[in-house]
């Protein structure tokens, strides 16, 4: 049996455990959402960002949704960790990377289903983006490799925490960090110190190639950075939960 | 001569700078059950889980089913089943799709697995909640699921860590008997327990395990041979009747400080109403009489000296 069948036995009992605990999934899509709704509707008219509100804070609250469902995915591997299921299919003849490939994708999925039901909120608010076809697929294409690096990162993070409580813990920061981006309002509207964190962390770069992309009008040294970030997060964290995975018994 | 199933030699395993294997040796002879016993904290599950690929060891050969373990680890996970020391079974996931799960992993398995999963939901007495999520099993019910998987694929070598710790003595006797009914269909067994009684019904050879190294290795026969064995113990009120006592039990051993005869016996109602008969004859009766059988306690004690705490230096 090849490592693919493996994965994809792997992704199948992921997805089950999705449609047993429906909980983590309605957190995952509700909860941008909710956040969108928030902001639009009571925080919107009071920033001014030169545009309208729901389209300028539509590309943030895109990675907002991809932070949100990664809670779930470090308690999950994680519990797989601490209760030993990990070092059953270990002590198998069973390929490596694939109990962890299969919460990757799985986190992946549940990224772009929360994704998926934002962005038609976000029309439903009146989202009108100048972007074309290709420009769909380039957006469609940072999410999914932000969500990949994330979810290595993630996997990494459940894999090393000493309990799903703390590994649920460990993704808050990660939840957070969007805020303190150009997600909710731009950075130089922020104070010192906070604008510069704002400017050079990950996370806005990545939503300024969004936005671009969505105004028709991509910047391609956002762009750039944006993959090198992706990149480098997927790089560190597969290595990461790769080392993790094999020392922890 | 035979390739043993598994051949340790050296073994060696540190944590940080805390020694947890310091030089262990053993063969494990194909058809078998060995034992490990030892309290918490000896370095069992180390053992098996340096044993079972889980953890690299420091030093030390050890070959499993004839594949040296730091070479050729796959060949090893490829040959064993492995419990470990808490059930791992999917809470999400019910009976039946644990085991479906265990056979579409498995490459040893190349068709009719859906039968495999009812042959075993079956042979665990699991059938009738086969459907339910684990999450709802009783503890005995999940070790039966957890061994239940380890045996898709029908490995040879079978690695069972402390199978019946927190078990009822009813599950035990059931584990008990799935362990034997393993070894007639010639598996070889590697159990680990804190239960002398349970290494006594079950094993071969046993060895005994204390911070890190073997202080005895042998049959059950032997092991017993080494320590006290079931024996009555009478206590006195006076030294005189302690005396008196002694010279009627000369197989008695006695214990001055506490005016106690410590006589062997079997347990049984027989000899002890024989040994109470004769204690009658000479018109003696003890303060105090009790019949103890060794337990891992009196082990240590006998092998190392020291009581089964451990130390924590």
């Amino acid at each position: 049996m090849s490592a693919q069948s493996h994965s994809l036995v792997m992704l199948r009992r992921n997805l089950k455990h999705l449609t047993r605990n429906p909980t983590s999934v309605f957190n995952a899509v509700l909860m941008p959402i909710i956040i969108m709704l928030m902001f639009v509707y009571m925080f919107g008219d009071a920033f001014s960002v030169g545009m309208d509100y729901i389209d300028y804070a539509t590309p943030g609250l895109i990675l907002l949704a991809v932070c949100y469902g990664l809670g779930a995915t470090a308690t999950a591997v994680n519990s797989d960790m601490t209760k030993g299921i990990i070092n059953r299919f270990k002590a198998m003849d069973v390929s490596r990377g694939a109990v962890l490939t299969g919460h990757v994708v799985t986190s992946v999925l549940t990224n772009v289903i929360a994704i998926a039901a934002l962005v038609g909120v976000a029309f439903l608010l009146g989202f009108s983006p100048e972007a074309g076809l290709t420009d769909w697929l380039a957006v469609g294409g940072v999410v999914v490799l932000l969500a990949f690096a994330a979810g290595w990162f993630t996997v990494a993070l459940g894999l090393s925490a000493k309990s799903p409580e703390t590994a649920g813990m460990a993704a808050v920061p990660l939840v957070m960090l969007p805020f303190f981006s150009s997600a909710i309002v731009p950075a130089e509207k922020m104070g010192p110190g906070l604008r510069q964190f704002a400017e050079y962390q990950p996370f806005t770069p990545i939503i300024e190639t969004v936005r671009g992309l969505l105004d028709s009008a991509p910047d391609t040294t956002d762009a750039a950075v944006a993959v090198a970030w992706c990149v480098a997060i997927a790089l560190v964290g597969y290595l990461w939960a790769r080392s993790a995975f094999t020392k922890r018994a | 001569m035979t390739i043993p199933a598994i051949s340790v030699s050296g073994l060696r395993k540190a944590y940080k700078d805390k020694t947890v294997l310091d030089g262990v040796d053993f063969d494990v002879h194909a058809g078998t059950v060995f034992c490990l016993l030892g309290p918490n904290g000896a370095g069992k599950t180390t053992t098996v889980n340096v044993l079972t690929t889980l953890v690299q060891a420091d030093g030390g050969t050890v070959r499993v089913a004839g594949h040296d373990l730091a070479t050729d680890a796959k060949a090893v996970r490829a040959a064993i089943g492995v419990t470990g020391q808490f059930a791992a079974v999917d809470e999400l996931l019910t009976g039946r799709e644990n085991l479906q799960l265990m056979v579409d992993l498995n490459r040893r398995v190349a068709g009719g697995g859906a039968r495999i999963v009812t042959d075993l939901l079956d042979r665990f007495e699991l059938t009738a909640s086969a459907d339910e999520p684990t999450a709802t099993y009783s503890g005995g019910m999940r070790r039966k699921l957890d061994l239940a998987m380890t045996l898709v694929g029908d490995p040879r070598i079978i690695f069972l860590d402390e199978p019946t710790t927190g078990l009822d003595p009813r599950s035990r006797r059931t584990m008990w008997s799935i362990v034997r009914d393993l070894v007639a269909d010639g598996a070889t067994i590697f159990l680990t327990t804190q239960y002398l009684e349970e290494a006594d019904q079950l094993a071969n050879r046993l060895a005994v395990l204390d911070q890190g190294r073997l202080v005895a290795q042998g049959t059950p026969e032997e092991l017993k041979r080494l320590i006290p064995g079931t024996h009555v113990r009478l206590r006195f009120s006076t030294a005189a009747e302690l005396d008196a006592a002694a010279g009627i039990f000369p197989e008695a051993t006695r214990d001055d400080d506490a005016l106690a005869l410590r006589v062997p016996a079997d347990g049984g109602t027989k000899s002890l109403r024989a040994l109470l008969d004769r204690l009658d004859e000479h018109s003696l009766s003890a303060e105090e009489c009790s019949v103890r059988t060794p337990d891992l306690d009196d082990v240590f004690l006998a092998l190392t000296g020291h009581a089964t705490e451990v130390d924590t230096k």
